[in-house]
């Protein structure tokens, strides 16, 4: 386990003020929050700016933490020396509105004790009879899953209360069936998976968020799908059929004489499936062929020679 | 024997998407919160029902994706009603001109 420094991850030094250490906190919580940032690593930032606000702004915590941390650096292997929070007390309520299940193993050793208030976390009190609570995840599935529908197995970890009133985290895993034509940011509805009612009261429903995984070669914008197509610049000017890959397979396309770089070619229909489908635009990138040879390069000077082809003609030279 | 034949039955669940209709009841219960607090998130003009003439309001799935958001945007960050209606429109433009952005040069991760 590696040693966490929070006052690194907060950006302040280990003497900055309480209220410091709010500023940093509120002002890091909107540059990283996942519904506002599109940085890849968002929410693992947010996630741990979480941890060490909850830690920090706990002048409890924050003392039992600095005691124990002088002589670590970031990133170093980490065991937690026994009994190394003695002569602390923490007057409980240490998980927050935070969702505890998030925060490293660094965070659980040292804060996940008995100690720390854990039972009531996320729990409230129910009345007699009531509806399960619903529960959110996300899955995520390829580009292709969205066009021909897939099975996923999620494993899901959620709090529950066991017969004595312990919270313990119950693993379980679902086979989901993905139907063709969800897209990014959709839910999937799954009734009764949530948590169980009370007292006869329904059981919650399970929402599954839909995320893509990032593609090598294929940009989806809500149902559309974009694909840079590479092609000769005498593809470009001459036009020809060229095989062109699409998430549904290998199709053949024309590219129409004196094709500009950058012109979308829309076929309809071809995004992801739906009512309506999403269209598929293909966007040529006109690349040009480098010239090793002197066969080439005499190719080259003919065109040279042979066309009078200006491109700085709207630049007035 | 028996036993190793059993397989896991795989769930089906249903896509909320923009034909999808969902209750007050639903919403709120989906964001864990109560349905005063997406009523007035309805009267911020940050959620709109498909009709606001029926007796009882219906939201198309798009609306639980701006639910969740606002909720968050309301827990994690602290911002009230009207700050989380005007973030959820600029976050919308800001979406849009993302995509612009990128339309006009792929190679731009703007």
């Amino acid at each position: 386990m590696d040693f966490k420094d929070y006052y690194d991850i907060m950006g302040v030094k280990r003497d900055a003020s309480q209220d410091e250490i709010k500023r940093a906190y509120r002002k890091l919580a909107r540059k990283y929050h996942p519904d506002v940032s599109k940085a890849s690593d968002a929410e693992v930032r947010f996630k741990e700016v979480g941890e060490a606000y909850e830690v920090l702004k706990d002048p409890e915590k924050r003392a039992a933490y600095d005691q124990l941390g002088a002589n670590y650096k970031s990133g170093q292997d980490f065991n937690p020396p026994p009994d190394w929070d003695a002569g602390f007390e923490f007057s409980g309520g240490g998980f927050t509105d935070g969702d505890a299940s998030a925060y490293s193993d660094f965070f659980e050793s040292l804060f996940g004790g008995a100690g720390f208030g854990r039972a009531h976390a996320g729990h409230r009190q129910r009345a007699y009879q009531a509806h399960g609570e619903d529960h959110h995840a996300k899955v995520l599935i390829d580009l292709e899953d969205a066009y021909k529908g897939a099975s996923r197995s999620i494993s899901l970890q959620s709090p529950e209360l066991d017969h004595s009133g312990h919270v313990v985290t119950r693993q379980r895993t679902l086979n989901v069936k993905i139907p063709k034509g969800v897209k990014q940011g959709q839910r999937i509805r799954l009734a009764g998976q949530g948590s169980a009612g009370m007292g006869g009261g329904q059981a919650g429903d399970l929402y599954l968020e839909i995320e893509f995984n990032p593609h090598q070669i294929y940009r989806v914008e809500g149902h559309d799908v974009y694909l840079d197509l590479p092609v000769t610049p005498w593809e470009a000017a001459l036009g020809a059929t060229v095989k062109v890959p699409t998430p549904d397979g290998k199709i053949d396309l024309k590219i129409p004489a004196s094709t500009a770089s950058g012109r979308k070619m829309r076929l309809k229909g071809r995004g992801i499936p739906g009512n309506p489908a999403g269209d598929l635009y293909v966007v040529p990138q006109i690349t040009l062929p480098i010239a090793d040879s002197e066969a080439d390069k005499e190719l080259y000077r003919k065109m040279q020679q042979q066309m009078a082809y200006n491109p700085r003609s709207k630049l007035g030279v | 024997m028996m036993a190793k034949n059993i397989q896991e039955k795989t769930l089906s669940g249903i896509v909320i998407d923009e034909h999808t209709e969902l209750t007050l009841n639903d919403l709120s219960r989906a964001c864990s919160t109560s349905a005063e607090w997406i009523i007035e998130l309805v009267e911020q003009g940050a959620l709109e029902p498909i009709s606001y003439r029926q007796t009882q309001w219906r939201f198309t799935g798009t609306s639980l994706q701006k639910a969740r958001t606002a909720m968050h945007l309301q827990r994690d960050l602290g911002i009230n009603l009207a700050g989380i209606a005007l973030v959820m429109d600029l976050l919308d433009e800001v979406e849009q001109l993302r995509a612009r952005v990128h339309r006009l040069d792929p190679n731009d991760n703007f």
